[in-house]
């Protein structure tokens, strides 16, 4: 039942998309698409693939999600509390360890920030190693989720990092190589993958819901924006090393002759 | 033939991208918490969830590499070589439109959105009010990503500096940040990060690239980049002012 809901659903999401091209295809540029069986082939797989996927998400990645946020906060896994003592935000701990190793590993792998990594470094010339970005745009991501659970606990107004981080990014832009600038700002984007963005949520809703005196409406999203701003902070930040020890060892070949 | 050897490639893509979120579930489960599975969630149908999840990615992203992809690349080129700028725009603006709405994160977190603001009481508390919220919410997105390609075409042409445009951006969130409803401001900022994954990002730069390539004086890594931070940080503005002004247009949906 749910799946031919969801088959109905998606085929309404696609039709848009697919009246554009064809649309601008056929009354605009008028020329016949090359290989029409294929693209129709395309756009039924299109369709398919998105109905399974949904389903799925709403069957394991959001359970998943919403699991561990439950389990982790649970008052019987978390440390003892003294008598009438308050929740300090050092015992969720393992929420923190948890969000850190999600954000990395999912990162690290990610097909399409290898493939970017390898173009900077050769675009670069040889200043930037195509690792170390990787390493770089993971760290700023899972830096920006644990930022965000930790923020979930203390229940401070989500406002405050964001802007935080972006003075922290227009400094950056202002003092960075130019050429860095827009990959820097599209590492953000490539670190949020279809399957990384509900798992996220559904951390951040879940640990949102548990832990006491938070509610999913005001502490629940946020996590997302946080994962998306903090790989450009730490991608300028490596960019403007990497300058920085470049030219200290142009200076110092310049100087050793004497 | 073909078929079946790069489906199966990009069935090993997407076990890869999935892989990791599992073993770090799987570890932290074993491991860490030592806890039984709740009832109301038996392994069998996480598991088949999971191979739906990887199933679904895998078509859903050979589908777009044969059928969305091409057309929508050669589209790109022949709207540049046509010469004529209006046109150009307008397809901008179908394609950074048409490639959101069907993105699938943005569908998820748009039904989790309306479920948590009718909670939090912003919006009526009835499945019609959710799903018009849902929609709304959608489309407002989707629209933020057809105007954001749009600025990022024109900034091509133009050769204005992406970090002043960033940077302006940043200040009207600033700016309308302190006028939405707070249940509004943390699906806005999250808004701009679930745009940029499966659909858009390639459509999007693939039109960047080809203009900026085509273009003499443009450099595609310098020009043809932008357009993706311009769309990430648009959604933002565009659903806090749909918490401030949009909400209240749509019929039975505030109570």
């Amino acid at each position: 039942m749910t799946l031919i809901a969801t088959f109905w659903g998606t085929l309404l999401d696609i039709l848009p998309i697919a009246a554009i091209v064809f649309g601008f295809q056929y009354l605009v540029i008028r020329k016949p698409v090359k290989r029409l069986p294929q693209v129709l082939m395309g756009f039924f797989m299109v369709w398919v693939g998105l109905s399974f996927f949904l389903v799925g998400l709403e069957q394991a990645l959001f359970p998943m999600g919403e699991l561990m946020a439950t389990q982790l906060t649970n008052h019987e896994f978390l440390p003892i509390l003294a008598e009438g003592a308050q929740r300090h935000w050092s015992d969720y701990y393992w929420v923190y360890i948890f969000a850190f190793a999600i954000g990395a590993s999912t990162t690290i792998a990610e097909p399409s920030l290898i493939a970017v990594s390898l173009k900077a470094g050769e675009i670069s010339g040889g200043t930037i190693d195509p690792l170390m970005l990787r390493v770089a745009v993971a760290l700023g991501m899972a830096f920006g989720i644990t930022l965000g659970t930790w923020r979930i606990v203390m229940g401070w107004p989500l406002q405050w990092f964001v802007f935080a981080a972006y003075l922290l990014v227009i400094v950056q832009t202002l003092r960075s190589p130019r050429s860095i600038i827009p990959l820097a700002f599209d590492s953000g984007g490539v670190t949020t993958s279809t399957i990384t963005v509900p798992i996220i949520a559904a951390l951040g809703l879940g640990l949102a819901t548990e832990i006491p005196g938070r509610s999913p409406v005001m502490d629940g999203f946020g996590m997302i924006a946080l994962a998306c701003l903090f790989p450009i902070i730490t991608v300028m930040g490596y960019a403007q090393i990497a300058q920085w020890r470049a030219t200290r060892t142009r200076s110092a070949n310049d100087l050793t002759p004497m | 033939m073909d078929l079946v050897v790069s489906l199966a490639h990009q069935f090993k893509d997407s076990l890869r991208d999935l892989a990791p979120v599992v073993l770090v579930m799987a570890f932290f489960q074993l491991v860490v918490i030592r806890q039984p599975l709740p009832d109301s969630l038996a392994l069998i149908d996480l598991a088949f969830g999971l191979v739906f999840v990887l199933v679904g990615l895998t078509l859903f992203i050979k589908g777009l590499e044969l059928g969305l992809f091409p057309l929508g690349e050669n589209l790109a080129r022949a709207f540049v070589k046509k010469g004529s700028v209006s046109w150009l725009l307008m397809f901008a603006f179908a394609l950074g439109l048409g490639s959101t709405v069907a993105e699938p994160a943005l569908i998820a977190i748009a039904a989790r959105a309306a479920e948590v603001v009718a909670l939090g009481g912003l919006i009526d508390n009835s499945v019609r009010a959710q799903n018009s919220f849902a929609f709304a919410l959608r489309m407002v997105v989707a629209a933020s990503v057809g105007v954001a390609v749009v600025l990022g075409v024109v900034r091509i042409f133009k050769g204005w500096p992406l970090h002043l445009m960033i940077i302006a951006g940043y200040m009207l969130v600033l700016l309308l940040t302190l006028f939405a409803p707070a249940e509004m401001i943390g699906i806005a900022y999250d808004s701009g990060g679930v745009t940029t994954s499966t659909i858009t990002v390639p459509l999007v730069t693939a039109l960047g690239v080809g203009l900026a390539s085509s273009i003499k004086g443009r450099s595609p890594m310098l020009d043809g980049f932008g357009l993706i931070a311009l769309a990430s940080v648009m959604p933002i503005i565009f659903v806090l002012l749909f918490g401030i002004i949009g909400i209240h247009l749509i019929p039975g949906v505030v109570p």
